[in-house]
């Protein structure tokens, strides 16, 4: 018994350095790589700065269809930014939530989403000749003869057709181009275009030439959208939040540590243990099994949910104590602690769980992010108190390296 | 003779500790109202780091131009923030480059700009209202089943008393109220009750041992009892939630402050609140222990 006992907690121990070790350094065994932890995990706008955009949909009584059309559109709008994983979804009944790390000017990025994206080729009697839906493809040029930036547009056989007949009409004459209620050039029929090849010039820069020629492939929206929520998070912040936050968090960690140390001896030491089990079954959960992504409310939700993760042991512990003062042997103290905390474990948790699913399935944002670490928080919780704790505080026992109950709360 | 702190013949004592924050609180509230962020009245916040010693009259002069009514402080670290409900996406440009030129910075002093319609304020009251109301429903009908109905009717009580004290150090102090704010409020509501379920559950097993003879012993013999486990509990959470306080950025101390209020509160009222009005509640009904 004495040598099962040893064998389990030292293997136990060890092995839950090693998952530690492995999660924070990461491990390479030939072909073989475990990333860390840190280089897996997303991080949220908050941490590595960009621009977050709720546009509201102005239109009453919108069908989900288009909802869904107008997020597909914002897409290939955003994606034509070439920025890296950007978000795009619904959120709520109305409104469409957009992420753009790496960017940090609203405006740039409220033009991009948000203009309808309504072109037309106006003659000079007003009249519409060609619009967005004739154009084929949109790309960036460079105008031969200024060597400016240029939006080359490729018709379709209609608009083709179409932009034939009107060059003809108004040779000579001028051709304004809108986009939205902007006029973005205005150039002089020069010649019929027959082969439905048009250009516009006007774009101030490259960037913008691109941007204008992503809006116009994408398409007019179908809707019309006022922006909402608009949050810039500068480069900086985030680079300074990530820093800052591990300092608190090795800070707050090693302090619970060092009180269940200190207060409880020998079951201190092990709630240490099952603490560091919870917060790899914790850490694996978001990253990998729910893939969560990290923000700042979610870094504190996950700092306070370990303070609270060793609140199941302390109810353990100090049952284990009042039976050893009631004259209980230790392996029966034990039993009996861990029974009879049970019931006030159950119900604590449930009750959290309680509050913890309404704020899920009703929250939005932060609040949402927050009762999902609550959740995990209180399930890992408890699950490592009652089997890791468990376990390995009997297999010490059984190790009989040290028999005196004082060293156990007594 | 079992040792015991004797909690519930001063009841009135807790109870009035109590009362004067959340009335304080309360008067506060309708007097000068809460300091609501712009999450709740809208509008536009640019944090802009200057990283030197400046002077936030002359800032402010100097923009007032784009409003009259523009709020510039200056925030912990060489930081300022300039707020406004009027300004439009293109003057929050203009006004950073004035900034950046007014000091030499360059692009990167940027911290944050946050715009908030309106609507977005209505949409986060009613979710947290009804958030908070079937949360506490959903508690008072667990702890009636696995209590009785009175003993979930004083953790609910315990739980509301929380959330008024953390918003009466809210109104008091007149710290901003955002949206973090209501996230930090529910998750009080997830947390506190927890250690006045611990208390019950102590007391529903002393009572089925039948050793106390009163109500008053039961109760303070069983608090007594977990005492230690309340407040090592608390402590543990102090210490990882006020260390994101002390050394983290401020967008992540707006959420640690009310935690830390309300687990402070929720240790509090599990121990003087809860179980003293479950005393009061069980007499009134002329139950027996």
């Amino acid at each position: 018994m004495k040598t099962r006992g040893r064998i389990y907690f030292i293997v136990t121990t060890l092995l839950i350095l090693f998952l530690s070790y492995v999660l924070v350094n990461g491990l390479t065994l030939g072909d073989y790589q475990v990333k860390p932890l840190s280089k897996i995990v997303k991080l949220g706008l908050d941490l590595k700065g960009g621009v977050y955009v709720e546009e509201e949909i102005v239109d009453q009584n919108v069908s989900k269809d288009t909802i869904e059309r107008t997020r597909d559109l914002i897409e290939l709008r955003v994606n034509s930014l070439g920025v890296s994983e950007p978000i795009v979804a619904i959120t709520g009944s109305n409104r469409i939530r957009v992420e753009i790390p790496g960017i940090y000017d609203p405006k740039a990025a409220l033009e991009q989403i948000g203009k309808t994206g309504r072109l037309r080729f106006v003659g000079p009697n007003n009249d519409e000749i060609i619009t967005g839906k004739d154009v084929k493809d949109a790309t960036v040029g460079v105008d031969q003869r200024t060597n400016a930036p240029v939006v080359q547009l490729k018709l379709n056989q209609e608009g083709a057709k179409k932009f034939a007949e009107a060059t003809q009409k108004y040779l000579g004459k001028q051709i304004a181009i809108y986009m939205d209620e902007d006029l973005v050039s205005a150039p002089t029929v020069q010649s019929v275009i027959p082969d439905g090849e048009a250009i516009i010039t006007g774009s101030k820069n490259v960037e913008e030439a691109k941007r204008l020629a992503g809006i116009i492939k994408s398409g007019a929206l179908p809707v019309k959208l006022n922006p909402a929520t608009i949050r810039a998070i500068g480069p900086a912040l985030g680079a300074e939040a990530i820093p800052t936050s591990l300092k608190a968090a090795t800070i707050g960690i090693a302090l619970v540590m060092l009180f269940m140390l200190l207060y409880y001896r020998i079951p201190g030491l092990i709630a240490d243990l099952a603490l560091m089990v919870y917060m790899i079954i914790t850490a694996l959960v978001f990253t990998v099994v729910i893939k969560a992504t990290l923000t700042l409310p979610g870094i504190a939700g996950l700092l306070l949910s370990i303070g609270m993760a060793v609140d199941a042991n302390v109810l353990i512990f100090e049952r284990i104590k009042e039976e050893l003062k009631l004259g209980k042997s230790l392996r029966t103290a034990i039993d009996a602690g861990f029974r009879r905390a049970f019931t006030s474990i159950l119900d604590s948790n449930v009750t959290t769980l309680i509050a913890g699913f309404v704020l899920f399935f009703i929250g939005t944002g932060a609040v949402k992010g927050f009762a999902l670490t609550l959740i995990i928080g209180v399930l890992s919780s408890m699950f490592t108190a009652i089997t890791v704790t468990r376990f390995l505080l009997k297999s010490f026992v059984n190790a009989g390296w040290i028999t005196n109950s004082k060293f156990y709360g007594a | 003779m079992e040792r015991m702190f004797k909690i519930v013949e001063k009841s009135k004592i807790w109870f009035t500790i109590s009362l004067i924050i959340i009335i304080v609180g309360m008067a506060t509230w309708l007097f000068k109202g809460l300091n609501l962020g712009i999450d709740f009245k809208g509008g536009t916040v640019v944090t802009i780091k200057i990283g030197k010693e400046f002077d936030v009259v002359e800032l402010r002069k100097s923009l007032e131009k784009y409003d009259p009514q523009i709020d510039v402080r200056e925030i912990e670290g060489y930081e300022v923030t300039i707020r406004s409900n009027k300004i439009t996406t293109e003057q929050v440009n203009q006004i950073f480059n004035d900034v950046k030129a007014k000091y030499g910075l360059k692009d990167d002093a940027l911290r944050s700009i946050d715009t908030i319609g309106p609507s977005i304020g209505k949409e986060l009251r009613r979710s947290a209202i009804i958030s908070t109301l079937l949360a506490t429903l959903g508690i008072l009908i667990y702890t009636s089943f696995r209590f009785e109905l009175w003993s979930g009717l004083a953790a609910i009580i315990a739980l509301v008393h929380d959330l008024l004290v953390t918003i009466s150090v809210y109104t008091i102090l007149q710290i901003p109220v955002n949206s973090s704010f209501i996230a930090a409020m529910l998750t009080i509501l997830g947390y506190s009750i927890n250690d006045t379920i611990v208390v019950f559950d102590r007391i529903r097993e002393n009572r089925k041992l039948g050793k106390y003879h009163d109500f008053e012993t039961l109760v303070d013999a069983s608090i007594t009892q977990t005492l230690a486990r309340s407040i090592n509990t608390t402590l543990t959470t102090l210490f990882t939630i006020t260390a994101i306080y002390i050394f983290g950025v401020p967008s992540i101390k707006e959420f640690a402050l009310p935690l830390i209020i309300g687990i402070i509160s929720g240790a509090y009222s599990s121990i003087f609140i809860a179980s003293p009005l479950w005393v009061i509640f069980e007499k009134r009904q002329g139950q027996r222990v």
